[in-house]
């Protein structure tokens, strides 16, 4: 009642002079408390899965984070304890290294061309036809390499062929960002280095691709981080290995044969019934959130160097 | 030659016209309503002994540009019409008008800088030293190398101040008697910016404060030393002191270089210009403007005793 007392009330003229005094209960200032207070709420909820899957995974993956777990191989189904996943961390860096190592030089090129060359029609297609492949299902993108290399017998079952599935996947992400990061150095800049007697190319490498370069920067970590984890391109293409197939000795060799790498370690040890596997994968597990988490703070720490 | 001499070119008011090229064209009941104003003008000029005076210096030296019958497209757009003029060398030479009657565009057709500009095209002549910017032969970076320009918002590259200075003469590749220190020490004194930057020429030139990043800028232009610098409203987006900066180096640089500067700051025209364009802008049916040259001459003659009415109720501030 009382608050329906204070919406009636004027105030009097002693306690309000000029008529700026806050006046609670009015239209404007519930308006103003419940939204702040559901959008709040939603905040929260949002927020709730992110923080239980990092504690969950923090809480259970934690005790076997030890100097075997990085040392050793995965172990065999009965084994008791012991073991670690050192063949598939190693895996998952070669075939992340081959991912990017085809997919960097290409992408930034490509989106270039697109950002600073190309002109109307074509430029738009392109960067439609970008759009579309990040948002293929990345099964479709292991589908496609194991039809192209490994049903063909050109690589096999191989870290190659993982390492190729990963660069079309991240392909697009990288086009995208480097083209949106070449975009935003502003057309003044690009003026004056031309108004300066630059031809097109010498203004691309000498200013804006500099200017953008803490951008790019943090688009090929997140493709990267983005390679990390995917597992679904990895299962028809690099499939697993229990043991160690890549070698310094033979680099080259080893890299057509099969490779385990954490994902899929992880998809193969979380759903089996053996208690030391399933630590396993969450031990993995918690090295794939750390890879994002360090990448995302490795970008932030490039982006503070951003110009524009 | 008659062409020419129907210019609304500086050089009239000391040329004899001949009586006949001028007649036949004044007569020609076609002709659009543009060139016959600019005909009148001339007999103005002509006529006219005041302004045989106007120049400051005495005298009026050779010309740069030349145009004629510049028409400016965007596309099918008509952006800036009809241009005839002739800028001298070593003289400033201000455009003014009100937005969107094409300065910026016109300036830029200058450098070739609207090339960048995939619906623009041009047609008419616009000569540079008697030679047709836009021929086929003329190369457009090396356009840009002789005729530099300066920008509305200051630009300076995310380098260093030393490299940004340093950059024209990298680009245009470097001869080996250069000494870079020196180009850029003189350029930074030539842009009066020197002893505020001499002890951080390492520093990136967008930390710089708007005036000295402008300054930069010109600093930039004229380390490469072109035969033209284009201003495209150079001070607008600077504070009064800066501003006054910006133009007593304009004013200096006129003693070495031609200087055509676009403002829509009148005062800054009467302050800084020997010679000013007043262009108008006429909204077109779709509901764009068309700009369109209506008057050029001294700025004494420009601002004191205009010809045109609406250069007039422009410059006393009648305009609408």
């Amino acid at each position: 009642m009382s608050s329906s007392n204070q919406l009636s009330r004027t105030p009097s003229p002693k306690e309000n002079p000029s008529g700026i005094s806050r006046q609670r209960g009015s239209r404007q200032s519930i308006g103003e408390t419940t939204w702040t207070v559901l959008s709040g709420l939603c905040l929260v909820i949002a927020i709730i899965p992110l923080v239980l899957v990092i504690a969950y995974v923090v809480i259970q993956g934690i005790n076997r984070m030890d100097l075997q777990a990085f040392t050793e191989l995965p172990p065999p189904p009965l084994q008791d304890e012991g073991g670690g996943f050192a063949n598939a961390l190693v895996g998952t860096l070669v075939m992340v290294a081959i991912g990017a190592l085809i997919s960097v030089p290409f992408g930034v090129l490509a989106a270039i061309y697109l950002s600073e060359f190309s002109r109307g029609r074509i430029a738009t297609w392109i960067r439609f036809a970008t759009n579309v492949l990040s948002g293929v299902p990345s099964i479709l993108i292991g589908v496609f390499i194991y039809g192209l290399l490994v049903l063909t017998q050109v690589t096999g079952y191989s870290a190659i062929a993982g390492g190729c599935a990963l660069a079309v996947l991240m392909l697009p992400i990288i086009v995208r960002t480097t083209d949106e990061s070449l975009q935003i150095v502003p057309k003044q800049v690009r003026w004056a280095s031309v108004g300066m007697g630059a031809s097109r190319y010498e203004t691309v490498l000498r200013v804006v691709l500099p200017a953008a370069l803490p951008a790019i920067a943090t688009g090929l970590t997140l493709a990267v981080a983005r390679a990390a984890g995917e597992t679904a391109p990895l299962i028809f293409t690099a499939l697993f290995a229990q043991y160690w197939t890549f070698s310094l000795d033979n680099p080259i060799d080893s890299l057509f044969a099969p490779i385990a790498s954490l994902s899929v370690l992880v998809y193969n040890f979380a759903a089996v019934p053996y208690e030391n596997q399933q630590e396993l994968a969450w031990a993995a597990s918690l090295i794939l959130v750390a890879i994002v988490l360090i990448t995302s703070i490795l970008s932030r720490w490039a982006t503070r160097n951003r110009i524009y | 030659m008659g062409v020419r001499a129907l210019l609304p070119t500086i050089e009239l008011s000391r040329r004899t016209m001949t009586p006949d090229s001028r007649s036949n064209q004044s007569t020609d009941q076609d002709q659009n309503t543009d060139r016959q104003q600019s005909n009148d003008r001339q007999h103005h000029q002509g006529d006219d002994p005041r302004h045989r005076n106007v120049d400051r210096s005495g005298d009026l030296g050779e010309t740069i540009f030349r145009t004629e019958d510049l028409n400016v497209y965007y596309g099918d757009f008509l952006a800036v019409r009809d241009v005839n003029m002739e800028i001298p060398t070593r003289k400033i030479t201000a455009f003014i008008g009100p937005s969107g009657c094409g300065k910026s565009t016109l300036i830029r057709c200058f450098n070739r800088l609207n090339d960048l500009i995939e619906s623009f095209h041009l047609e008419g002549c616009l000569y540079y030293h008697d030679q047709n910017l836009y021929g086929d032969e003329v190369d457009p970076v090396e356009v840009r190398r002789r005729i530099g320009m300066v920008f509305q918002q200051p630009n300076p590259f995310p380098k260093s101040i030393y490299n940004n200075v340093a950059y024209g003469i990298r680009v245009t590749g470097k001869k080996k008697d250069v000494d870079l220190d020196e180009v850029v020490e003189k350029s930074l004194r030539g842009a009066a910016l020197w002893d505020e930057v001499k002890d951080k020429l390492g520093d990136n030139g967008l930390s710089l404060s708007g005036g000295q990043q402008q300054r930069l800028c010109i600093a930039r232009a004229i380390a490469t030393e072109p035969d033209v610098v284009l201003m495209d409203e150079p001070a607008s987006s600077l504070d009064p002191i800066s501003t006054l900066k910006v133009e007593d180096l304009i004013r200096d640089l006129a003693e070495e270089y031609t200087i055509v500067i676009v403002t829509h700051n009148m005062q800054q025209a009467t302050r800084v210009s020997d010679y000013t364009a007043f262009f108008n802008a006429q909204p077109t049916e779709e509901g764009k403007r068309s700009g369109y040259l209506v008057e050029f001459g001294p700025t004494e003659q420009i601002f004191n005793d205009p010809k045109e009415e609406a250069t007039k109720n422009y410059v006393s501030g009648q305009f609408g």
